[in-house]
């Protein structure tokens, strides 16, 4: 068996950030093969968020008063840009659970004793995940515009607006990972990378107008990362619902949304990245 | 390889390491690892000669887990010295990584990835370009018995197939040294019985191997030398035979065909052994300590059937690695849960369970 003897060369250490550019690929490339052999995953991420676009404009629609009209075509307007940014944010859970599953099968284990990238395994996970998030809101964007949402800007603030729902969801993304790498099991992963969403999500405007909330909880709402992106969402899409709040996320949206968004990928990236390095399955 | 009759001691080295004062492919040197409260390692000492293979042997808890988590980078040891193929674990750790290959107590590989898939993404994770990784992929499946699987999903594998694929990912820079985490845990005898080959040419060609296990049987198959570690401490260190040695070699065993005649079995034991006669009522087993051979077990036969004792079974045991253990620890290679706080009593059962398999 003299072949497994012969010595195989190994590039020598080039330029790190070459070297974590592509070790990230090389991870991001299994993921995608992972989800294209696991197509039931990438159904299920698409069914939720459909079903609570078709529920929330039907069910809620028509009760709902946005801006002074309980008008069923307006909510459904307004809705979107909130159900797009929910949808993007609960691919956390995908991530985390991932991450999780990763450990448990020793697989972080076998990464973490190869000459790579120190951030390259979550790195790649995370791209694999904003290609599906991309994938979800492409699917969901031509649902929402059968059941009659509109866009009433250029073309250039509509790409704006999916732009920082997809930044929004990569932020999240590595809050899933941290979680991932803090929970012992998958399961916990997915129920602890969920959990945290629904009050997020809804103490926000994403589904009501959050000037008719009690005022601390309006005041959350302003403030919330969350709603910053729909608000921004709104504002380029020319929906409906635009709160008319005088907090500073709520005036400047676009801003708000991006900083947030920066602001959470480079928190959680540093502690999830410092969290893999003494990963322990 | 020569069986010196010697009195090794953990602490004690090889008169040619002294000579040279080289340290050996791995080497380890007052290892400390707590968790908590629980001191996983309390100064671990360890020293492998390039080129040959050392048998970490202890029961779950020991520490042989800890041992090689501190040796392939995975864990920071809280104090000690580790070196691995020349480099300093511990000031360069990515360089170590290089070096090593590491095939750990579960296969990791990727279910939804096919094998040479696997193979490739470890390769080009080794920084190997892509088309070396490929024709590298290629070589390992082919010599592991996977090519006609190689583009199967691995969850298709069979178990063995799949520690196979494992080991083959470990293997794919062909490192001077690697780590095996208990690599057949799990396997039923066959598939064993080709890891162990696997092994063992991997090991004719020179590399390096510390391999932990908790089946006796397997260090005795595979290891040059053996350390025996037990709550995080190396408590003995020698050749299967030199620690056999120590345990005081021959013994005799009698099986009884009759419950009653075990008082008399036991008499007639006595006046031949070196030691206590030790009693197994429910499979009507006395073992004594020895010295004489098959001289001597002649005489036993005699002296049995002179008093009317009909027998089952009897024979002259050279002692096995359990018996190793026994004598050294005081008690068997007995079972501890790993983690602690998991249902201890579950677990133990089923690793009860799991070794009566193995044998």
């Amino acid at each position: 068996m003299s072949a497994v003897t012969d010595a195989v060369r190994i590039a020598a250490p080039g330029n790190p950030v070459t070297q974590s550019v592509r070790d990230s690929l090389v991870v991001a490339k299994r993921n995608l093969i992972r989800m294209s052999r696991i197509p039931e995953m990438v159904i299920f991420g698409l069914i939720q968020p459909i079903m609570f676009v078709v529920l929330f404009s039907y069910v809620f629609g028509g009760s709902m008063n946005i801006g002074g009209t309980t008008d069923p075509a307006v909510y459904r307007e307004f809705l979107m840009a909130g159900i797009f940014a929910q949808t993007v944010t609960f691919a956390t859970a995908g991530a985390g659970a991932g991450i999780a599953d990763d450990m448990h099968k020793g697989l972080i284990d076998r990464f973490r004793s190869l000459p790579m990238a120190r951030g390259a395994v979550l790195t790649g996970r995370t791209l694999a995940d904003l290609v599906q998030t991309a994938l979800t809101l492409f699917v969901l964007a031509v649902v929402a515009l059968l059941v009659g949402w509109r866009t009433h800007t250029n073309f250039g603030e509509v790409l704006g607006a999916f732009g920082l729902l997809l930044l929004l969801g990569y932020a999240f993304t590595w809050v899933g990972a941290l979680i991932g790498l803090s929970v012992r099991t998958p399961e916990a992963a997915t129920s602890g990378g969920l959990i945290w969403l629904f009050p997020v999500t809804f103490i926000s405007n994403a589904f009501v107008d959050s000037s008719r909330m009690t005022p601390w909880l309006q005041h959350v709402a302003d403030w919330n990362p969350f709603s910053a992106t729909v608000q921004a969402c709104r504002v380029l899409f020319g929906n409906p619902g635009v709160s008319p709040s005088d907090a500073w996320p709520m005036e400047h949206p676009v801003w708000a949304s991006l900083i947030y968004s920066v602001l959470i990928i480079v928190i959680f990236r540093t502690l999830a990245v410092r969290k893999y390095r003494s990963a322990t399955a | 390889m020569t069986t010196i009759p010697t009195t090794t001691t953990p602490t004690t080295t090889n008169p040619e390491d002294v000579e040279t004062h080289m340290p050996g492919a791995i080497y380890a040197e007052g290892l400390v690892k707590t968790f908590g409260d629980v001191r996983a390692l309390d100064g671990v000492d360890l020293d492998v000669p390039e080129g040959t293979v050392l048998g970490l042997l202890g029961p779950n808890g020991a520490g042989k887990t800890t041992t090689v988590r501190c040796l392939t980078t995975l864990l920071r040891p809280d104090s000690g010295k580790a070196v691995v193929a020349g480099l300093d674990v511990l000031r360069h750790p990515n360089e170590v990584r290089r070096s090593i290959g590491l095939s750990g107590q579960f296969a990791a590989v990727d279910e939804y990835l096919t094998g040479r898939e696997n193979l490739q993404m470890v390769g080009q994770l080794y920084q190997m370009k892509a088309k070396e990784a490929k024709v590298r992929a290629d070589e390992l499946l082919e010599q592991f018995n996977l090519a006609d699987a190689a583009d199967r999903t691995a969850k298709t594998y069979s178990g063995g197939m799949r520690r196979r694929l494992d080991l083959a990912a470990a293997l794919v820079v062909s490192p001077p040294v690697m780590f095996m985490d208990e690599p057949t845990t799990g396997l039923d005898p066959r598939n064993r019985q080709q890891l162990w080959e696997v092994i063992k040419q991997l090991v004719s060609g020179g590399t390096t191997l510390l391999l932990t296990t908790q089946y006796l049987e397997e260090a005795d198959h595979l290891a040059h030398d053996i350390a025996v570690v037990d709550h995080g401490r190396v408590i003995a260190r020698g050749t299967s035979d030199q620690l056999k040695a120590r345990t005081g070699g021959e013994r005799v065993e009698v099986v009884v065909h009759d419950r009653e005649h075990i008082p008399t079995a036991a008499e007639v034991l006595a006046g031949f052994g070196k030691g206590d006669t030790s009693i197994e009522d429910h499979t009507r087993m006395l073992t004594v300590p020895v010295t004489g051979g098959a001289k001597l077990l002649a005489e036993v036969i005699r002296e049995l059937d002179a008093r009317g004792i009909e027998i089952d079974d009897i024979g002259l045991r050279r002692p096995t690695l359990d018996d190793v253990f026994l004598s050294l620890t005081g008690h068997v290679a007995e079972v501890k849960d790993e983690e602690p706080g998991a249902a201890a009593g579950a677990a133990a059962k089923d690793r009860r369970h799991k070794k009566e398999t193995a044998k």
